[in-house]
């Protein structure tokens, strides 16, 4: 962090406009997300590292033999903090220390990280996720119940966006009439991330006060649920600190929600505007399969981001102890050396060796129910509505921040043909 | 052909479970591991290929 000078004014300044992409970009600008599929192919060209002196300075690999490698490189990068924003744990000194960090496993490193993840892994196995399939139908449907008859649907707001929420509360054991919360929590967590200090702080006390709520409630009222069960999980023989409990439980709260909303609206967002592929699944289902891994793979939601250990050469960039690093495995995914045909969408591709949910020991521990989710849903929306279109293109609204996907998608809903 | 999980690499993806389950199973960690010893039985090769063709973190190995 040699750049910061004056910490009162890295904390707080306001970001102006982005004057060059290549070198001044802010992933959490409006026209980041609603660009970058453009602007990675064009950094893969000229860059392919991109730099900006915002957050305490940031860079950017968009090739997937660098975003593989630092993803693989657990020594020269940390996970201490994944959500590019000024807040550096390095100036949070009661942030909970590597190799820990605020929301274990996401923001450990090894060892630790591995008997952290071994505690959650086994919740989130294949097999146990998909007893959910009934009742993920069963929601979307009921989604879908309570806009029938609509002309134009929000199929962000309506549908995408209730999903994950649902289902993360009821396996949290949290109350359902808290989703408008969780959402907040969300969205003050990841897309206002460019927000000073001293607007950002609160935001985060009043997640971890409303997480201690249930905590104490859980405590008081054990139940088959995963805040009960983290409650009761050891690690090294011992009960997990009511730190680590609480961090996981953000982790479990804020991880699953908009990343599983934007794969979904994104998904919806490319049968809306490409009606042969939406054609071609209504006639040939058993696509299915295939077509969601190239959604995932094409629209891949989660870019991470890690912290520079100590200062480095990484192919010529010189990165320095505590920059920022951000990993966008979307921009991976959609790198030329990596795969034919990179930059379209093929619904039956058969080789895919995407990135989606991450590459190395931080893979995401929910991608079994984030593709249950996102299969589900697409396969339910376009079982109901098997012709639809954008209603009003100037009306899709994408997020801002690390986490990519439409906030707003108005459709209109067509007769069957 | 016989085919094998580096586990040293597998990080749960899920990805060969779910593309050819006649070959792969996984256990409660998510780590995959091989049915059969690795034989593939006859008939299975084209799965076998297609499972190691989508791992993202190429962890299964083909051995003909």
């Amino acid at each position: 962090m040699a750049d910061i000078k004056d910490l009162e004014t890295y904390l707080n300044e306001v970001y102006g406009p982005v004057t060059d992409w290549m070198t001044d970009f802010d992933h959490a600008n409006p026209e980041y997300n609603e660009n970058a599929h453009a602007l990675w192919d064009e950094m893969r060209d000229k860059c392919p590292v991109a730099h900006t002196t915002r957050y305490g300075g940031t860079w950017l690999p968009v090739t997937h033999e660098y975003v593989s490698e630092i993803a693989y490189d657990t020594d020269r990068f940390t996970s201490r903090s994944v959500v590019v924003s000024r807040m550096k744990p390095s100036l949070a000194p009661d942030m909970p220390p590597a190799p820990i960090g605020t929301a274990p496993p996401i923001s450990s490193d090894p060892p630790f990280h591995h008997d952290a993840r071994r505690v959650m892994l086994p919740a989130f196995a294949p097999k146990k996720i998909a007893a959910w399939e009934g009742d993920v139908r069963a929601l979307c449907n009921e989604l879908l119940d309570n806009v029938e008859g609509q002309e134009v649907i929000d199929a962000a707001v309506d549908y995408a966006q209730h999903i994950p929420v649902n289902v993360i509360a009821r396996m949290l054991g949290f109350p359902l009439e808290d989703s408008d919360l969780f959402r907040k929590f969300v969205h003050d967590v990841l897309e206002g991330v460019d927000e000073p200090v001293h607007v950002r702080q609160p935001k985060f006390d009043r997640l971890f006060d409303y997480i201690s709520v249930q905590i104490e409630e859980h405590q008081a009222n054990p139940r088959e649920d995963l805040t009960s069960f983290l409650l009761n999980a050891t690690i090294y023989d011992q009960p997990l600190s009511m730190r680590h409990v609480a961090g996981s439980i953000v982790l479990l709260l804020l991880a699953g929600i908009d990343t599983t909303w934007s794969a979904i609206g994104s998904s919806i967002w490319h049968l809306a505007t490409t009606p042969a592929d939406r054609e071609r699944l209504v006639r040939e289902p058993e696509l299915m399969p295939t077509a969601i891994e190239e959604f995932l793979r094409a629209y891949a939601p989660v870019t991470m981001a890690r912290l520079v250990k100590e200062d480095m050469d990484f192919h010529g960039c010189p990165m320095k102890a505590e920059d920022w690093v951000l990993l966008p495995f979307p921009a991976a995914n959609r790198d030329p050396k990596e795969f034919a045909d990179a930059d379209k969408v093929i619904i039956d591709r058969e080789e895919n060796r995407h990135s989606a949910f991450g590459l190395g020991i931080h893979r995401c521990m929910g991608s079994n129910l984030a593709r249950l989710e996102l299969t589900i849903a697409v396969e339910e929306f376009l079982k109901r509505y098997p012709n639809f279109e954008l209603s009003d293109t100037a009306g899709v609204k994408w997020s801002n921040g690390q986490i990519r996907g439409p906030r707003k998608l108005p459709v209109r809903i067509l007769p069957n043909k | 052909m016989r085919v094998r999980v580096d586990t040293s690499k597998c990080q749960g993806h899920n990805r060969c479970y779910a593309l050819a389950p006649e070959l792969f199973d996984v256990d409660d960690l998510g780590t995959a591991f091989v049915l059969n010893d690795g034989v593939v039985p006859a008939g299975l090769e084209a799965k076998a290929r297609l499972a190691e063709k989508n791992c993202p973190e190429y962890a299964i190995v083909i051995e003909d």
